[in-house]
This record gives C-alpha cells, structure tokens and sequence, in this order.
C-alpha cells in the first residue's frame, strides 16, 4: 500500500515537471503550428541559468524562489529572441523543414551551452529545507517532490484564468481555432506570436529550474525532455491544454510505475502508450482534427523518365567506383564504403519522403533494426555473413510492414510524430535491453568473413549491393507502382477516384523504403565492425533527412548526392572545429530559411 | 432499369443541411442537369454518389447494386466516374501519363514493380487524349495546362474506366464559350454512343438548357424542382429562387 502511495506521489512530481514543459510546447504549437524541438532547449537553457543565478543566492526558500522566477524570465526573453530570429521566418514553410530548423537550432544551443558552462555536469548542492521529508502513510517523502507536485496544477490553473478571463488569451484560444481568423481580424499578429513565444518559453524555462534540485543541469537534457514533451503534446492532442495536463498526468505514472515493475522498458513504455494511442485516436486524446492537419507535399515538380544516355552515365560512375580502391589510401576508402551506405539510407528515405510524400522523421528506426539483426545473428548464432546481410532486409522490411500499416494512415504532423515515436522505441530498446543489445556498449565484433575481410573487397560488396538496391528502387519508381505512388501524393482524392489502393500502396512503398534502409544497416553494421543504439537515434533520422534535401527531393539523383556532400561535411566538420554541432546546424538553418519551400524548390523556381 | 437511383440523401454539417431527402435517378444515355445557386448542395450530391461522402440517411444504387458508403475506389470500379468541381489530377506527371494512370488503376496493373510504366497502356492512352482532342498536349506537364484543359484531363481519365455513370461537377469552368459547347456536345455524343448516364453540375444556362434531358433544381440542400427546359424555365419556383439571383 505504501508503495503504491508514494510510487504514484513520485509519477506525480514528475507528472508536473512534464506538464510544465509540454504546456509551453502545445501552446506554442497551437498558435503558431510550429513542433519545436528547440523548446528542449530552452528547458535545458532554464536549468543552467537557474544554476548560475542559485549558486549566487543565499540558500533559502525565499531566494530560491525568486532565482527560480528570474531563470524562467531569462529563458523566456532567449525564446522571444528564437521567435525573432528563426521562427517568424519558418510559419509559411512545410513542417518537416521546420522541425529540421528547429533541430538545428537545438544543436546550436548544445554547442554554445557547452561553451558558456563546459561540459561537466552542475548540480546544485541542495540547501536544508529542501532535503525535508514529509510522512506519508509511514514513508518519508521528499519535500520537494511536494512542491513540483503542486506545481502543475497550479500553472495549469494559471494559464486558464489568462487563457480564459484575459482579452490576450481570448486571442490565443481564437489563433488555435482557426490560425487565418487572426490575420483576417487585423491582429497585431507578430506582437501575439512572440508574446506566445514568451510565454511557452518561459514555461519552459521554469521547467528547466525546478527540475534542477532534483538532477543536475547537463547537455543531455534537451533532448532527453523534448521527446518526453513530443509525446505528452501528441498523446493528449496537439494544442490541448487540458489533454497536455492529461498525458502528463499518465507518462508520469507510466515512469513512476515503470521503473518498479518493468525498469528496463521505461522509455518503451511512453512511446507504445503514444503509438498505441495514435493508433486508436489519430489526433490524441483531446485533440481535433483541424489543429495540426496540414499534410503539404514538399515541392511536386514535373519529372521525366531519364534520357537514352542515362544507363551508359551510371555505368561510368559505377566503373569509376569499382577502380576506386585501386587508388585510394584505407581512411578514405573507409569513408568511401561509409558513403555508399549513406547513399542506399538516404534513397530509401526519398521513397517515402519524396514520390510518397510521408514525412517520416524516424526513419533510423529501419536502419537501426536492420544493423542490429545482422548483428545478433552474427554475434549469437553465427550466422554466416550472407545470411546475416539477407536478414537486414527482411527484419527491417517486417517491422516497418507491421508498423506502417498504422503509420501510413496518419498524415502531416502526426505521422512526422509516430515516426519518431517509433524510432525512440527501437532506440530505447537498443539502450535498454542491455542483456540483448548490450546497451550503451553496443554489439562488437562484427567483421567480415572470409573474401570480404580485406577492405577493399567489402567495398565492392557494398558498392554492388547499394548500387543494385538504388538502381531497382528507381526502376520501382518508374514503374506502375512507383507512378501510382506519387498519384496518391499529387492527389489521394484524383488517386481514389480512379480505383487507386491509396493506403496499400502508400504501406507497400512505406515497407520497402523500411527494407532498403535495413539492408543499409546490416552493411554499416560489417563494415564498422560493430552496432550502437546510436544507429536509430534521432540525429541518425536527421542525418537522412539532411541527406534528401540537401541534394533535392524530386529524383533519385538528389538523395544520391546529397550522401555523398553529406559525408563529406560529416567528415570535414568535426575535424575543422570543435563547435560543430553549431555550425552544422547553422548550415541546416540557413539552407532551410534560403529555401523555404524546400531545397528542392530550387528547380522548380528556375 | 435506371443506372443511377438515388433515394432520400441526406447530409447536415453542423446546422447546415447541405442535402436533405434528395431522389432522382438517370438513365443509361441519359444526361440530367443538376443547378442551383453557389452552396445548395450540388458538389454534396455529387461526392455522396462517389463515395467521396458518406451519408446521413439514404440510398445509393448503380445498376441496381447498393453502392451507399462505398470507398470512391469500389464505386469507381463498379462503374463510375467522375471529375471533381476543382479539378483533382497528378502534379508530377504530363497529360499522357496522367491518363495511363487512371487505365493502369482500372485494369489493376498497379503492383507492377520493374517494368517501366512509359509502355503501359500507351496506346489506348493516346487514344482517349485523341478522341477529347487533347492529342497535341499529351507530352506537356498537367500542371501547366490551362484550366480549361485540366477541366478535359480530368474528364479523359474519368471516361479510361469506360464508366456506366459519369458525374460532372462544373465541367466547363474556365473554358470559353465556344469550348463550352464543343466539349458539352462531345459528351453528348459520348453518352449516347456509349450508354453513359451523365449527372452534371453547369453554372452556364446555356449549356444546360441545350444539353440536358432533364433538369433538377436544388435550393438549401432540396429539390424545387425538375422537368425539361421548357418546364424548368417556365417554374415561379425556381425563378425566383435562382434565375432571379442571376
Ligand atoms: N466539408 C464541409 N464542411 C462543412 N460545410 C460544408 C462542407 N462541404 C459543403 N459544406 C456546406 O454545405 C453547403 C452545400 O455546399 P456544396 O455542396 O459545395 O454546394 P454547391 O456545390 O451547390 O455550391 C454549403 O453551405 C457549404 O458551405
Ligand atoms: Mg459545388
């Protein structure tokens, strides 16, 4: 009894926390229609700045109090700068790129955070009272947990009165209706954006500070939130409030629970919850349609079967890169199987994302799965390596088979969402199945076997196989099939009308894209020698997704090159600077505001 | 026996009742007009009878089989086509490309995977372009077409399913005059020809009193009224609900 008690105290105090960070997110969102990974950052900007104004204070509830305040006004004053620099400029753009931008702007803020406060982690020495208990029934119960407790449902009753009794919160709650009644009302409508931004920002921000007692301020903390948030916002329904204080209410107690009964599938457990949720209700618990339903294709242009010369020009290229390793030293030749890799992950994401028009940001997942089954049956069953490589595909194939058939259906945000729901669950249970996977260690030891030791014969092994893999995907994307496809991107309702199997043909597309993606995988997996959960993480999806647009979305070619720049960059940038994440994702950011319309949109201008 | 037989329709969004207890049916060769001013309820009609829409109360039938609710796809493949009042086609592909679509989902040629797509029913494409006089536009992009021409498009790859019932929300919107009646009068002779049962929507009264069998006048989501030209024009009813409007 006792433990239930306080297990479901804790899942409270954690409940709030959540709550605060994903109030701030859902707001936000419904205003501006904006995801914002980069309000991770803000919670993580939160709790450093509370820990330099805190470690400065006297050390009673009073000040703490106030140093709290000023960190959640200092957070919320950087987020009004974020809306003014970044965001304002993305609210016409596609979502997928703005989720990009805002990713980017997470990664800057990693890198300045690490410059500003070093990498070390900052707890906060914790003062007297706060290390107080109090009874309940018989178990001592940190006082603290107490304050965050009561926490939530006092924001959550703040922002009603101001959402409810204000003239501003009317116009909030009108903007989340119906997003073009604000302009068509001639409302200041850049003055309540950031005033909204504020807001969110400085929820964030508050967040940020009152979780710092309880942990410490780290870099890894953005992130960590931002996916919990993602899946409290999606869960109770996107730009719901009370839906947000709902799901918070249940992650929380789904964690505290967790933790006890099943400590290994803790990070499972929320996402399932938010799949399974998705699954039944596509727009959350108490979500409407209208919020976040805005599927835009990214740039349709005109295209052409190739010209008559297109198969002696790929078979120059690829006589070139079969004379490759005859010429080049071992790093680069490395790079150069890594790159074939990328190549076959990014053309396989181009599948859905281009002629699909689905919007996946978890497209990892297939990667990760893939890598890790040729792995395990290397490592536990021995499997020979063609068998190994065969099962990346497949494994790959039949999840994203089993998984897609819900996917497919869903649309805009919600499918950018389930997707990366899903991949964190292939992610979670890399890192936390530790018994199978090996956790944060990883699978080692998975080298090549016989004639494919040698470096430069497994280079010619993946040039085969990524080569045959992309050139029969294009083919697929030429045929009945891959024409049928873009028509239920052009246009589902033209697609059904003429008798087209839209979601069939969408879930088919979505599986071989998972199963091209896996083989991908299962050669990284050789070709590094070993497996990370890392493989399915989320920068892992963005890498991808960076890959597509950089080279352009429309054609097969696009993917192809933008791999090949993009491991480049990947190579050349750690090595230039140490602050890379900074400026990678200031390429992203300035790539993205350049071309609003999607990078690919280039061509269609000219 | 009638191919189109619809039987007290109705659909409310929210307070408006955009189609309340609508009966009519159209027989095979038969063209019937459905007017009424902008928002009685027309294009309502018209995606409940393609499956785009999903009643609140009422029938369906095509050919005599209980079509009501059905997926577009089914209704399509049970025999009817149809083109949409904003015209709906595929962005990425030319004008010939887009038929061949429309005849690859008809003959179920969709889970093709190798064989490239340019050869599939190549022919039989050119010809519907020919015969709707859009043989020199087959090479061109749809998304440059000018609307008239979209409107055509549209209309080719509503007839590659050779359909028993075609629906026709605004065909000739954005079209000149003259092209107005030339392309009325081809799918006259198309229905005829054929045995089509054609259900269209026409904002040009022109075109409606000199093509129609029969003519259905809807007002708030009712019919007022239907007859002949003669008739119809003849009707206090509708002259004061709708000519009077023009
Ligand atoms: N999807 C919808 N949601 C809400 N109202 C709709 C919807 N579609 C049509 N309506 C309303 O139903 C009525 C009939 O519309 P419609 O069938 O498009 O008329 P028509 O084609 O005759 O101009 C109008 O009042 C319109 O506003
Ligand atoms: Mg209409």
């Amino acid at each position: 009894m006792e433990f239930i008690a306080t297990q479901a105290l804790t899942g409270l105090a954690g409940a709030s926390a959540l709550f605060l960070v994903a109030s701030g997110l859902t707001v936000i969102f419904g205003v501006t229609r904006v995801v914002n990974f980069a309000h991770g950052s803000l919670f993580m900007l939160g709790a450093y700045i509370a820990w330099s104004i805190l470690t400065r204070l006297p050390r009673d509830p009073a000040w703490f109090a106030a140093g709290v305040l000023g960190a959640a006004l200092a957070t919320a004053a950087l987020g009004v700068a974020m809306e003014t620099l970044v965001l304002r400029r993305l609210y016409r753009a596609p979502e997928l790129l703005q989720l990009l931008a805002t990713f980017a702007v997470l990664l800057m803020v990693q890198d300045a955070t690490l410059a500003i406060w070093g990498p070390e982690d900052l707890p906060l020495p914790r003062p007297p009272w706060m290390r107080g208990f109090v009874l309940v029934l018989d178990t001592r119960f940190p006082l603290y947990d107490l304050v965050l407790i009561a926490a939530g449902p006092l924001v959550l009753g703040a922002l009603w009165l101001l959402f409810a009794r204000t003239r501003w919160g009317t116009l909030v709650r009108a903007a989340t209706e119906d997003r073009d009644m604000v302009a068509a009302l001639g409302i200041n409508q850049r003055l309540l954006f950031a005033t909204v931004f504020a807001l969110g920002a400085g929820l964030a921000g508050l967040g940020g500070a009152l979780a710092l007692p309880a942990s410490s301020a780290n870099l890894g903390m953005d992130l960590a939130i931002i996916t919990d948030a993602f899946v409290v916002v999606v869960l109770g329904g996107m730009g719901s409030l009370p839906g947000a204080f709902l799901a918070a209410l249940m992650i929380g107690e789904l964690q505290a629970f967790g933790i006890v009964l099943m400590p290994r599938a803790t990070m499972v457990l929320a996402f399932a919850l938010m799949a399974v949720v998705l699954m039944v209700r596509p727009h959350g618990l108490l979500g409407r349609k209208s919020v976040g339903e805005r599927a835009e294709a990214l740039g349709v242009a005109f295209i052409r079967p190739a010209r008559a010369g297109f198969a002696w020009l790929v078979l120059a290229i690829l006589a070139v890169a079969a004379l490759l390793p005859l010429v080049v030293g071992p790093f680069l030749l490395g790079l150069l199987t890594e790159a074939l890799i990328a190549i076959l992950f990014a053309v396989s994401l181009h599948v859905v994302l281009g002629p699909g028009g689905m919007h996946s940001f978890g497209h990892a997942a297939w990667f990760g799965i893939g890598a890790y089954a040729a792995a395990l049956a290397a490592r536990d069953f021995a499997a020979p390596m063609p068998l190994a490589l065969a099962l990346a595909p497949i494994m790959a194939g039949l999840v994203a088979a089993a998984v897609g058939a819900f996917i497919v259906r869903l649309a805009g945000i919600y499918l950018a969402m389930l997707t990366l729901a899903f991949a964190q669950i292939v992610w979670a249970i890399a890192m936390q199945w530790d018994g199978l996977t090996g956790g944060d260690n990883g699978v080692l030891g998975v080298w090549p076997q016989g004639w494919a030791r040698a470096p430069e014969h497994f280079y010619w092994l993946a040039l085969a196989l990524c080569a045959a893999c992309v050139l029969m995907l294009r083919r697929v994307l030429f045929a009945p099939f891959g024409y049928a496809l873009r028509a239920t991107r052009d246009s589902p309702l033209r697609a059904a009308a003429i008798g087209l199997p839209v979601t069939r043909i969408r879930h088919a597309a979505f599986a071989l894209s998972g199963a091209a993606a896996g083989l991908a995988g299962g050669l990284a997996a050789y070709s590094k020698g070993s497996v990370f959960p890392t493989y399915a993480a989320i920068a892992h999806s963005v890498d991808a997704l960076l890959m597509v647009l950089l080279g352009g979305i429309q054609t097969v070619s696009g993917p192809v090159l933008g791999a090949l720049a993009y491991t480049g960059l990947s190579v050349e940038l750690p090595r230039a600077t140490s602050l890379w994440r900074f400026w990678l994702g200031l390429i992203i950011l300035v790539l993205v505001m350049v071309f609003p319309r999607g990078i690919a949109g280039m061509r269609r201008a000219a | 026996m009638s191919v189109l037989a619809v039987e007290g329709l109705a659909k409310s969004f929210g307070a408006v009742r955009a189609a309340d207890d609508v009966s009519f049916t159209v027989a095979a060769g038969e063209m019937l007009a459905l007017i009424g001013p902008n928002g009685a309820g027309k294009s309502t009609c018209f995606n409940m009878v393609g499956g785009q829409l999903a009643p609140d109360a009422g029938r369906v039938r095509l050919d005599g089989r209980d079509i009501t609710g059905a997926a577009p796809g089914r209704i399509c493949r049970l025999g009817a086509g149809r083109t949409f009042q904003v015209a709906a086609t595929f962005a990425s592909m030319s004008v010939r490309e887009n038929v061949q679509m429309a005849l690859i989902a008809h003959r179920r040629r969709v889970w093709r995977f190798l064989r490239p797509a340019a050869g599939e029913c190549r022919v039989e494409a050119e010809a519907l372009l020919a015969r709707l006089g859009m043989a020199d536009q087959a090479e061109r992009a749809a998304s440059v077409l000018a609307y008239g021409d979209l409107k055509r498009l549209e209309l080719a790859m509503a007839l590659a399913g050779s359909p028993r019932l075609l629906l026709m929300d605004e065909p000739t919107a954005g079209m000149a005059q003259a092209e107005r009646a030339s392309l009325m009068r081809l799918v006259r002779a198309l229905a005829t020809a054929d045995a089509i049962a054609v259900l269209f929507t026409e904002h040009d009264m022109d075109a409606v009193f000199s093509t129609a069998d029969r003519i259905l006048v809807l007002d708030h989501g009712r019919i007022i009224a239907s007859g002949d030209g003669p008739a119809i024009r003849a009707d206090p009813k509708v002259r004061a609900v709708y000519l009077g409007e023009d």
